[in-house]
């Protein structure tokens, strides 16, 4: 049971970051039709956007992670908007796959070729401090993953619901022609979906990096579980890809304790190909027309 | 362009890449031929073409998105590898590696071809890392991480192909002869309905053309195009292991067909030829080839989406009316 | 259409001849792992190759001609590090370094055994020097050798009835486990744990778990350094009590910064450390560092010794032939009085493999103590 427990509590944290990921990946998707297969790279950048404020322009910690979410939004959000989706959106969706595979390429031999090929040690807000409780340990870092990520994803939630632009958001997200008619300013809206994914990748960048070290090769397995976790959740919810990526992270574990560590990869994947067969919606998605 | 000038064209070529190896001094002619490397090169390149002339099949033609041609070419290589080993013969090997993967394309496609549009991608996905897992982790069979060596090279008809002029010139002929086969099926009507179908779905399904049939079909046999790729790289290779035939290939597999220009029929050869020459050409670059190549890719899908060749036959109309 | 086709399928074929290097120069390829998997480890064998050659090129060379290297990417496989062979090779080198991965030598070794051509490599299975080729060279001990050294101070130092065995599963920790559980056995010691993890792998979480219920008296961590980092933090963060031992890869000062207090306590022999009691090692960390802001490891001193052990083989040879080179390679001895680049004494048998002098250690306070040497396994 303790065993369990342990499992569970470091699946959350673990998976509390894929639904970040998740989450900007599905907005993509809704309001542009932009399957983003850089959005691993996407949260392996903003980490070393920050050691580089630190380690080569002397900025203190806390300002350079603002810093390094500031670039992230101007660079992954505004840039990627107009100058690598921009000229394709309305090229269909393969253009736009093949250009976000040579992106990923890009950002990751960027990394690597002009910072280090090496892992790098990033410091953290939170210190290692251990809490062991019924002989479950958990560290306060592990704890300020999961809070931060919750209170970021309940906040994102309120604002789609709660306010104005987020209702306008959805809008869009549903439908943009009947959107635009109704008067919602689209191309705004698509921008502020590329923002919030460029700045929910950089969070999760900046909270994983201090547990499991910063480097240009992490976003290879990042990316595909966040692709995974967003179809499993439903890809059109942003409810789905939480449930999605905690479900995963959770799952992960799970299968690597009780089934084979050697297959671990393995069981998010089944799920997902029953998830297809089965309930194409995904776990909390809806049912959406078929466009012909 | 009819089809006798395109079959003359493609004789040509033919007969080009046929000399290409060889020393052409003793008839006259200043050449000194390809050295090992060059017709290493050369065969790598026809192989990837193979497999990705069934890419194109998939994504050009039948308008999907396959995210596991590196996990068929691989199920085909394994395949060979591990039953010439054991004695059989590489023609059955051959057929069985085309066989097997076009089998399991039947099965992979037919449940997801039932649901929506780039749900094939996502199955294709699951299944390409599912399939390295066990690359990589049934060593009793696979070899494991540690791979399978000395792979043998085969013999044609009794002509032992060890030596590389020889087995190039093998590799050519299978490569000609898919080349060909694929070039009657886009053809035929059955290839014309494809066409029908990408510039008009809705007419196309009512002109009673089985939309997810012909689909399906292209899928399995665009992933045996795959199998059969694999068959000829694990002899050319000599060694396998499972990183060729990882996640991270089958998205370079979409790469490259787009580039080259996915549905025209040369835009295969020409997106394999830059995915394995241009590393070459840009040797100097040492890593920095990547980078070039990612940032070409994306300058090309902005600005010419139809690929090197799209760009070509544009180019040439202009050029033809002027 | 035509003749343009021709032209351009004239061009695409003409990228194939390369000029073969420049007349004066000696050059070397090196066939590394630039990108993919491999990248950081390709990155530190080809930083530790240029430091070599710039050296060895300052003091006037190899019998009088400068070195000049040339890096090429295997882009850690197989497939593209047998071309990249197969395009050295018809350059006719004096040598070969690389490749790293031992996937890869194993793919490219019958070629340079063929061609007669010495190839100096960084990979460490155990099974690539029993495959016959004269012509591989070691930097560092294969698993053949490091693995019984393990096993010997599990059972005698640690005392270890029932030993867990967690690794990575590519070929350098596949390879190492394999070789292990193999030692283990012949020692009687039970593994009453096998588990392997994924290159890349961060969360640790459920492996330490499985270790914990493992019931062990041992556990032996074959991990990278980046995952022999994560995994003791997570060790470290669930109580996981166990004696931790390991090779290389867990006692490096990487992985003692990476991991922070959580390194602390591990054991384990080593092959090759820059933080060996040999002020020679210790003074090339020190210009390593200086030069490329970043600690070697022992890839990088890998990649190091290889010039100068073709420099010294080449001048006991007394010409630059790679026959002559590769025999004279054999069975020879370099001592580091004579050749103050290859650190240690080394000395290689006939099937390429290295001995030397290596070392017990164990981290203390965020340092790698070294608490024995072991001596060569052959005066």
């Amino acid at each position: 049971m303790t065993d369990f427990l342990q499992l569970l509590i470091s699946g959350l944290a673990t998976g509390a970051i894929y639904a970040l990921a998740a989450i900007g990946f599905t907005l993509l998707w809704q309001t542009s039709q932009t399957i983003n297969f850089a959005q691993g790279e996407f949260v392996m950048v903003p980490a070393f956007l920050a050691l580089i404020a630190m380690r080569w322009f002397g900025v203190p910690f806390v300002a350079s992670l603002v810093l390094a979410i500031l670039a992230s939004m101007l660079l992954l959000g505004v840039a990627f908007r107009y100058v690598v989706v921009g000229p394709l959106i309305r090229r269909g969706v393969l253009p736009l796959v093949i250009s976000t595979i040579a992106l990923s390429i890009l950002l990751k031999e960027s990394v690597k070729d002009f910072y280090s090929a090496e892992a790098q040690t990033f410091p953290t807000l939170l210190p290692d401090t251990l809490i062991t409780v019924a002989g479950v340990s958990v560290s306060l870092a592990q704890l300020g993953v999961l809070a931060v990520a919750l209170v970021t994803i309940v906040l994102l939630q309120w604002f789609l619901a709660g306010t104005r632009t987020g209702r306008q958001m959805q809008a869009t997200a549903q439908n943009p022609t009947v959107a635009r008619i109704l008067g919602v300013p689209v191309e705004r809206m698509i921008l502020y979906t590329f923002l919030i994914n460029a700045a929910l990748a950089a969070m999760a960048s900046l909270l994983v990096s201090p547990i499991y070290l910063a480097k240009f090769s992490n976003g290879e397995t990042l990316g595909l579980i966040a692709f995974v976790a967003a179809i499993v959740g439903g890809f059109n919810q942003v409810r789905g890809a939480i449930a999605g990526g905690l479900l995963i992270g959770v799952l992960d574990n799970l299968a690597a304790a009780y089934v084979s560590t050697a297959y671990r990869q393995a069981i998010p994947l089944i799920l997902l190909v029953l998830v297809i067969l089965f309930r194409p919606q995904g776990l909390l998605g809806r049912r959406e027309e078929r466009a012909v | 362009m009819s089809a006798r000038n395109s079959l003359l064209i493609g004789l040509a070529l033919l007969v080009l890449l046929a000399l290409a190896p060889v020393d052409l001094n003793d008839i006259g002619v200043p050449y000194p031929g390809l050295r090992r490397y060059g017709t290493y090169i050369l065969t790598l390149w026809l192989v990837t073409a193979i497999a990705a002339m069934g890419v194109n099949l998939i994504v050009g033609y039948a308008g999907q998105e396959t995210l596991a041609q590196a996990a068929f070419v691989g199920i085909g290589a394994y395949l060979t590898a591990i039953v010439t080993k054991a004695g059989v013969p590489f023609g059955v090997a051959f057929a069985a590696s085309g066989l097997l993967t076009f089998v399991i394309g039947i099965a992979l496609g037919f449940p997801a071809l039932r649901v929506q549009k780039h749900y094939l991608a996502f199955v294709t996905l699951a299944f390409s890392v599912l399939c390295w897992l066990v690359f990589r982790n049934e060593q009793w069979i696979t070899g494991g991480v540690m791979g399978i060596r000395d792979i043998e090279r085969p013999s044609f008809l009794g002509w032992p192909l060890r030596n590389h002029i020889r087995f190039y010139w093998f590799v050519l002929g299978i490569t000609s002869i898919m080349t060909f086969v694929l070039w009657w099926i886009v053809r035929s009507p059955w290839g014309r309905a494809f066409t029908a179908l990408r510039e008009n779905p809705l007419r196309a399904e009512s002109l009673g053309v089985d939309v997810r049939l012909y689909t399906l079909l292209a899928f399995a046999l665009g992933s045996a195009y795959g199998g059969m790729a694999g068959s000829l790289y694990a002899p050319l290779v000599e060694f396998i292991d499972p990183s060729p035939f990882a996640l991270g290939p089958s998205l370079l597999f979409m790469l490259m067909v787009v580039i080259g220009g996915s549905g025209t029929f040369l835009g295969p050869f020409v997106g394999a030829g830059i995915a394995v020459l241009l590393p070459e050409w840009l040797r100097a670059w040492e890593t920095w080839y990547l980078l070039i190549y990612a940032v070409l890719v994306m300058v090309m899908m902005a600005f010419f989406p139809s690929g090197i060749v799209g760009l070509a036959t544009r180019l040439l109309a202009r050029k033809a009316r002027s | 259409m035509l003749r343009k086709t021709l032209a351009l399928a004239g061009l695409a074929i003409g990228g194939l001849w390369a000029p073969a290097g420049f007349a004066q120069d000696i050059v070397i390829p090196n066939i590394i792992e630039l990108s993919g998997g491999g990248a950081t480890v390709g990155a530190m064998w080809k930083n530790g190759s240029s430091m070599a050659v710039e050296e060895i090129n300052a003091s006037g060379g190899i019998l009088g001609k400068k070195i000049k290297l040339e890096f090429i990417d295997t882009a850690s496989d197989p497939g593209k590090a047998r071309a990249a062979m197969q395009r050295a090779l018809d350059d006719k080198p004096v040598a070969i370094f690389g490749p790293i991965y031992s996937g890869s030598v194993s793919a490219t070794l019958k070629m340079t055994a063929d061609a007669e051509v010495p190839q100096v490599i960084g990979g460490e299975a155990g099974n690539l020097t029993a495959q016959g080729s004269k012509y591989i060279f070691r930097t560092s001990f294969g698993q053949n050798v490091s693995m019984p050294k393990i096993a010997n101070y599990l059972r005698d130092i640690v005392k270890a009835k029932n030993v867990a065995v967690v690794f990575v599963n590519n070929d350098f920790g596949k390879g190492g486990r394999d070789a292990i559980v193999k030692e283990l056995a012949a020692r009687d010691i039970k593994v009453v744990a096998d588990i392997s993890t994924e290159a890349g792998q961060a969360d640790f979480a459920a492996d330490v778990i499985k270790l914990k219920g493992a019931n062990a008296d041992a556990i032996f961590v074959y991990l990278n350094e980046e995952e022999s980092a994560r995994f003791l933090r997570e060790a470290r963060k669930q109580g996981l009590n166990k004696p931790l031992i390991g090779e290389t890869t867990l006692l490096g000062q990487k992985v003692i910064d990476l991991a922070g207090d959580a390194a602390n306590g591990v054991k384990g022999h080593v092959g090759l450390t820059v933080d060996a009691p040999v002020p020679a090692i210790q003074e090339f960390g020190k210009k390593y560092e200086a030069k490329y802001k970043t600690k070697p490891d022992h890839n990088g001193v890998k990649g190091y010794i290889a010039p100068y052990m073709i420099k010294a083989a080449a001048e006991k040879a007394g010409k630059l032939d790679g026959k002559a080179i590769a025999a004279a390679l054999r069975g020879m001895t370099i001592t580091p009085d004579k050749v103050p680049g290859i650190l240690i004494e080394a000395t290689w048998d006939d099937t390429g493999e290295i001995d030397r002098i290596s070392f017990l250690g164990e981290v203390k306070d965020g340092k790698q103590v070294i608490t024995e040497t072991l001596p060569k396994l052959k005066k």
